[in-house]
């Protein structure tokens, strides 16, 4: 079903039927004082040819860089196929098409990708995308705590080595519903510290990220047994396009992860300086009622054909109001779609390929940069595609210095709050995808050799 | 006309309570609820061992078009719950006054049933209710 806006021709049609002059007359009964009046601080509107001289100027301001960054979004490469249909009309600009006499194709599409996710994590369950990965934590934990009834902690252990604007994210989102989120301490190996595990606590969750912000790989298997042996749920915060290669979240330790969240961006959605993107929420049969979201099942009709629907309604505002597992009844169709396409396009093989050459890149750069005279590696033990990385001089100003190089060097880590990292102003959080080129990655470790023998420059 | 054995007390929320030989209560949704509310696809229960106040939301039942709390009609202490309805949800529907009974409680004190609507008072309600 198209979207298409009213001419002012429509307007004064539909404004002359019920006998009202103007507009502005419909919202009288407004008090004056509430009213914003004129707006006077938006600047006028520009016409569409200066409009893109001016963005296109903004755009170029941050294109051209070789990008080595990552902490939760990633340049990877999407192929043509995937925008070209996804810019079709019928995806981008319809409105709400979930109804299904009017939009199966829709649905159908979600119903894939609900399946591709499940198949993905190992888990039984999908819902059809909420905003993100961070609020997608967020959700996980309220949803973990819906479910846990036995548990009257009102606890979720979320480690240290979750990405830090998830577990912000997450306290704003749970504070005020009487929710206390816990640290796991980590090691000075970058991991979930295990000889440190808070033995006289029983959480109604614990949150486990894999690969972890550092990029470093957890021991997923024991600190699920662990959480389970206390009756606490586990939420695992994914990245999609590790789950070719790492073990999906359905197989951690004896009973598999109960519900597994995560931002979809790796997978056909653009950088585009943070957003938008799509969260994923998937879990065990069991809990598909605490699941928020949206739903799409797939049924007969009358006919005895095929069709889809929205489905487990009953969850979701319109029909709980207050009641309802989220107050957020959306989700990200339009990059659900790309992922959806992305997903098809590559394929089990695809994905794999793309994960394996990210991962043998990144171990490539680091082992170079690790040559580097002053260059220190931060944690020891297995990474996926990320690593942190101590420079002899501070990070800003390496990361100033190769911008002018025309390469994206990373993240400097006292940007993010995270603890027990020494000299976090000099750590660096690489990280490489299948995109960079083996001159690329050689151009980074020359630029950064030359970076630092010019000094404090 | 909807069904509404005398032998049951009724709340205005459409929930009977039956009180049983051995003096537990047994609760469910009325031949009018369970009509008004369609085909019923989930019941969530309360726990055992729950102790509920009248007029408490002990559970939810959910519908194809629709999800409505449940309320304790009286005090007391969950005893056992319907755990059949897990599966066979239709038994709501099916037979609303025995194999789809919702949960039993150890009512705080008995007198309190005589607080609820008798059958011709429920009729009466249902009667309202139906325009």
């Amino acid at each position: 079903m198209p979207f298409v806006p009213h001419t002012q021709a429509d307007v004064d049609t539909m404004l002359t039927a019920i006998g009202v002059e103007d507009i502005n007359a419909l919202f009288d009964e407004i008090p004056v004082h509430l009213t914003n009046g004129n707006l006077d601080q938006v600047p006028a509107g520009k016409s569409e040819l200066a409009m893109m001289q001016l963005l296109s100027e903004r755009a170029a301001a941050d294109d051209g860089y070789t990008c080595f960054m990552g902490a939760g979004s990633y340049d990877h490469h999407i192929p043509a196929a995937v925008w070209d249909l996804t810019s079709r009309g019928e995806f981008m600009t319809a409105y709400t098409p979930y109804q299904a006499e009017a939009s199966q194709g829709t649905l159908q599409l979600i119903y894939e990708y609900q399946s591709m996710m499940a198949a993905l994590t190992g888990m039984e369950v999908s819902n059809a995308s909420v905003y993100d990965g961070a609020s997608g934590m967020a959700e996980a934990m309220l949803m973990a705590l819906r479910a846990n009834k036995k548990n009257k902690s009102g606890q979720v252990l979320v480690a240290t080595t979750v990405h830090p604007h998830y577990t912000d994210a997450s306290r704003n989102i749970v504070r005020n519903q009487g929710i206390e989120i816990l640290p796991m301490a980590m090691n000075q190996d970058g991991v979930v510290d295990l000889n440190s595990l808070p033995q006289d606590l029983a959480p109604a969750a614990v949150v486990i990220q894999q690969p972890n912000f550092f990029g470093r790989l957890e021991a997923v298997d024991r600190l699920t047994n662990w959480a389970h042996e206390r009756k606490a749920l586990v939420i695992a915060v994914v990245n999609p396009m590790t789950l070719a290669v790492l073990k999906p979240p359905g197989e951690w330790g004896d009973e598999g992860a109960d519900i597994v969240c995560g931002d979809g961006q790796p997978m056909g959605v653009p950088m585009a300086s943070g957003g938008p993107s799509f969260g994923f929420t998937c879990c065990k049969q069991g809990l598909v009622r605490q699941m928020p979201g949206r739903i799409i099942g797939r049924t007969q009709d009358l006919d005895g054909q095929t069709g889809y629907t929205l489905t487990l309604q009953a969850r979701e505002q319109h029909i709980r109001r207050g009641k309802a597992t989220s107050n957020i009844c959306t989700n990200q169709g339009l990059l659900v779609t790309a992922g959806t396409i992305f997903m098809s396009l590559l394929g089990p093989q695809g994905l794999r390929e793309v994960a394996t050459q990210s991962h043998v890149n990144a171990m490539q750069l680091q082992q170079a940069l690790l040559a580097l005279p002053g260059v220190e590696s931060v944690f020891e033990g297995p990474h996926f595609h990320e690593f942190a990385i101590r420079l002899p001089i501070s990070a800003r100003k390496v990361i100033s210095a190769m911008l002018a190089r025309g390469i994206l060097p990373g993240l400097c880590l006292a940007d993010f709050t995270v603890d027990q990292i020494d000299a976090a102003d000099r750590v660096l959080l690489v990280a490489v995808t299948e995109k960079r080129t083996p001159s690329q990655i050689e151009g980074y470790v020359a630029a950064l050799a030359d970076v630092l023998q010019q000094g404090e420059s | 006309m909807s069904d509404i054995p005398t032998d049951c007390k009724y709340a205005a929320t459409h929930e009977w309570a039956r009180l049983e030989e051995d003096g537990s209560v047994t609760v469910g949704i009325s031949d009018f609820a369970q009509n008004s509310l369609g085909d019923v696809v989930y019941v969530e229960l309360p726990e055992e061992g729950q102790e509920v106040l009248s007029g408490d939301e002990a559970g939810v039942v959910e519908s194809v078009k629709a999800a409505s709390d449940i309320y304790a009609p009286l005090s007391g202490t969950v005893i056992a719950v319907n755990e059949a309805l897990e599966d066979e949800p239709e038994k709501v529907n099916q037979d609303p006054y025995r194999d789809g009974w919702f949960f039993k409680i150890t009512p705080n004190d008995e007198a309190d049933l005589t607080d609820l609507l008798d059958a011709e008072a429920y009729q009466e309600v249902c009667d309202a209710e139906e325009h």
